[in-house]
């Protein structure tokens, strides 16, 4: 069978089992836009910028665990799309973007809507092509798959110039279904002997933790997890990325860590003499002081890509590998191996955690009557959600609490841009997310900064009939920088207040959605109930919520776990510095 | 510590600027780097010369393997190895006693003369870097016009050998 480019470009998708591509047409690709014109297998969807392609394909690939697809045109097409390549690098999300470019004979020459795409984007994907002979092209792009999927996965680009796509140059057409390549061979199956030895130093614990991170939801490896942590009976926490992968309403979880941890969570990091880390990479959000960061413990590290390991945090026991195939192999030694955790020290470790649990960190003022507090609007979410939306959020306050109190039991749940904390992220990332699950609640948390970085994909929502629940915590500042300036600036509020704001309700409607404001805390439930309860509309909850809430806790960049600012709510001093026990 | 890492990389466009990019976006030193194709043209022999920690380097090579044109590496300071490096060097012998002094010293450095005019000796040299260094040195009463160095290229001693 012989094709044009174009053709075998879409073909490739089709064989692929691609079934959504996020874009936007522009010259470059129109040869790939009329072939995409005449057939039904690949549904295109048509974003209103470049940025919300990416993070639209992202928001579908962490939902799924299927990569996400791009298709978008040269020069300002790329550079558009380079946030949210950058976004799904720093989570490890597999993606592949195709970008036009300009024809092979006329690169270099600073043509019409030019840009060296593949260098643009080379520090922030896991790898990219060029293709350069249309006979290359459906290998290319299998390869491009491979790569983005296997191992660490991460967005691979593959720039196609015009004249590849040509219509009139037609070339035999096969898709391989595997490639292999000599330079690329990523490690999965972890060494057995560091895993008994793991096994064994995790067995000898006295005050075990577990610490894990977002590899565990990206290699699917929750049921192992839970498996793992329920045999042990030791406590887990979860960095950002990881939230869902073991059940939030556990006994044995402790909450978030790092920066806006809870209390327990981080004292049990600092205390303990074992720590494992499972699909974590010591993220400085999470380590805080790296010379003070679990000062007494032995640490155990699984992950699939060794440049993770020792990198921030040197680790007594490295296992390089897949989670999900390493804690089977760790699951079966517990089950079948006599030896057994140190029941009697375990009991007393818990005392304390139990002891730094009824500090009850999380408490904020349940009893104002004025403001809507922006943690009892999560509290809500949840509620009338059943804990069962898929919740995407923008990045800045409302992330952090829609992260602490929605408390997620499932993992693929919890969408947000961690590692670049992406303003701009959550309403792109929920129209990929609600494209994958139809029939799925899914929730925007944003706020009223973060939801105008990409507001024009309102418009894409109503193409698509898209329902997803916008939550907007509005709180008339750019929350988290006014958090920081009140905190190490003194309060001077530089420019993080922000006048002018849309009439969001108008521009909910105009946009062909339903708009809701909320300005008092009993008007809230009601509010929310109507806006869940229209299954086939986007509704738009504009929240006014309290201006001098802050997160809590914190830990100041480059302060130690122990080292934490506390809620005025919570029965501890605001500074809480380390107890004796 | 100065190490000395070997690569084989394929022979694509781009895969140079993949390193030297990885250098300079996690702020590790490079001294130098040399590269060229090997016997099987679809592959390049890279030899980088960098400066760090234990644990530096540690991640440097790491980050570099983590490279998908990126076949193989090997540390050479880890073991015997051989390391050279190519000068030529342009220098003013325009009086008797500059041209003698200049063979002389091209000759007790094992140089050779290898592009003569009325006023100038070009020389190449090969040896470690340390010899290039004495020999620029030893050239301090002459006027050095010109120096041009390869770059060091370094090659494990024995039965260990890179290559696919």
């Amino acid at each position: 069978m012989e094709l044009s480019g174009a053709d075998i470009l879409v073909r490739c998708l089709k064989d692929e089992g691609v079934e959504y591509l996020f874009g936007y047409p522009g010259g470059a690709v129109l040869h790939i836009y009329d072939a995409l014109y005449q057939q039904e297998d690949v549904k295109h969807i048509l974003v209103r910028h470049e940025q919300a392609a990416t993070h639209a394909a992202d928001g579908y690939a962490r939902a799924t665990g299927k990569p996400g697809v791009v298709l978008v045109t040269s020069g300002p097409g790329a550079t558009n799309a380079v946030t949210g390549i950058a976004t799904a690098y720093m989570d490890s999300i597999p993606m592949v973007v195709i970008t036009g470019q300009v024809p092979s004979a006329v690169i270099g020459s600073d043509a019409f809507q030019e840009v060296d795409a593949v260098g643009i984007t080379r520090p922030c994907v896991k790898h990219n092509f060029l293709v350069k002979d249309v006979t290359k092209l459906a290998e290319t792009v299998k390869k491009a798959f491979y790569v983005a999927t296997t191992g660490r996965p991460g967005p691979v680009v593959v720039d196609v110039p015009k004249d590849i796509t040509d219509p009139n140059i037609k070339v035999p057409y096969h898709y391989p279904d595997k490639v292999t390549m000599r330079s690329y061979q990523p490690t999965v199956k972890g060494h057995t002997g560091q895993i008994k030895r793991a096994v064994d130093l995790l067995l000898s614990a006295k005050k075990p933790m577990i610490y894990s991170g977002g590899g565990v939801v990206l290699a699917d490896a929750s049921e192992e997890l839970r498996t793992f942590v329920r045999h042990l009976g030791y406590p887990i926490t979860s960095t950002l990325m990881g939230l869902g992968a073991y059940p939030a309403t556990d006994q044995q979880f402790l909450g978030m860590l790092g920066m806006h941890g809870t209390y327990e969570a981080n004292m049990a990091m600092h205390d303990c003499d074992v720590l494992i880390a499972v699909g974590a990479r010591f993220d400085d959000r999470v380590t805080g002081k790296l010379e003070e960061f679990c000062p007494y413990a032995k640490i155990i590290h699984i992950d699939i890509d060794p440049s993770s390991i020792s990198k921030n945090i040197t680790v007594d026991i490295p296992i390089v590998g897949d989670v999900a195939g390493v804690l089977q192999e760790m699951n079966h030694l517990l089950s079948t191996g006599k030896k057994q955790p140190k029941k009697k020290e375990l009991e007393a470790w818990w005392k304390i955690i139990n002891s730094w649990r009824a500090k009850q960190c999380m408490s904020y003022d349940h009893n104002d009557k004025e403001k809507i507090k922006p943690q009892a609007a999560i509290e809500l979410l949840h509620e009338i959600t059943g804990g069962d939306a898929y919740v995407t959020s923008d990045v800045g306050q409302h992330q952090m609490w829609a992260a602490q109190y929605y408390g997620f039991d499932k993992p693929n749940r919890w969408i947000n841009s961690g590692g670049l904390g992406t303003m701009g992220f959550g309403l792109p990332a929920a129209m990929g997310v609600q494209l994958a699950y139809p029939d799925e609640t899914v929730a925007c948390v944003t706020g009223e900064g973060s939801i105008q970085m990409c507001i024009q994909e309102l418009s894409t929502c109503l193409q698509y009939g898209l329902p997803i629940k916008i939550v907007a915590l509005n709180n008339r500042y750019l929350g988290m920088v006014r958090q920081w300036q009140e905190f190490f600036y003194k309060e001077r509020y530089s420019h993080s207040y922000m006048e002018s704001l849309p009439d969001f309700v108008k521009l909910a409607e105009s946009y062909g959605h339903v708009g809701i404001r909320v300005e008092r805390p009993e008007d809230l439930r009601p509010a929310m109930e109507k806006a869940f309860a229209m299954k086939d509309r986007l509704v738009f909850l504009d929240i006014v919520t309290d201006q001098t809430e802050n997160v809590y806790p914190m830990i100041a960049a480059g302060k130690a776990h122990n080292e934490m600012h506390m809620s005025p709510h919570c029965e501890l001093p605001q500074s809480a510095e380390r107890e004796l026990s | 510590m100065r190490h000395i890492i070997s690569i084989l990389i394929e022979n694509e466009a781009g895969a140079l600027s993949r390193v030297a990019g990885l250098f300079s976006a996690r702020a590790y030193n490079i001294e130098s780097l040399t590269v060229a194709p090997t016997e099987d043209p679809s592959l390049s022999r890279m030899t980088i010369v960098t400066t760090g920690t234990d644990r530096i380097v540690e991640q440097i090579t790491k980050q570099l393997n983590k490279l998908i044109d990126v076949v193989k590496l090997l540390e050479l300071t880890d073991g015997p190895h051989i390391e050279r490096e190519m000068m030529l060097i342009k220098i003013k012998a325009s009086t008797m006693a500059q041209r003698e002094d200049v063979k002389r010293l091209a000759d007790i450095f094992r140089g050779r003369v290898i592009d003569v005019t009325p006023t100038i000796y070009t020389i190449e040299l090969t040896g470690s870097g340390e010899k290039l260094d004495s020999f620029i040195e030893a050239l301090a009463e002459h006027k050095i016009l010109e120096t041009v160095r390869s770059g060091v290229s370094g090659i494990a001693r024995g039965e260990k050998s890179l290559h696919v």
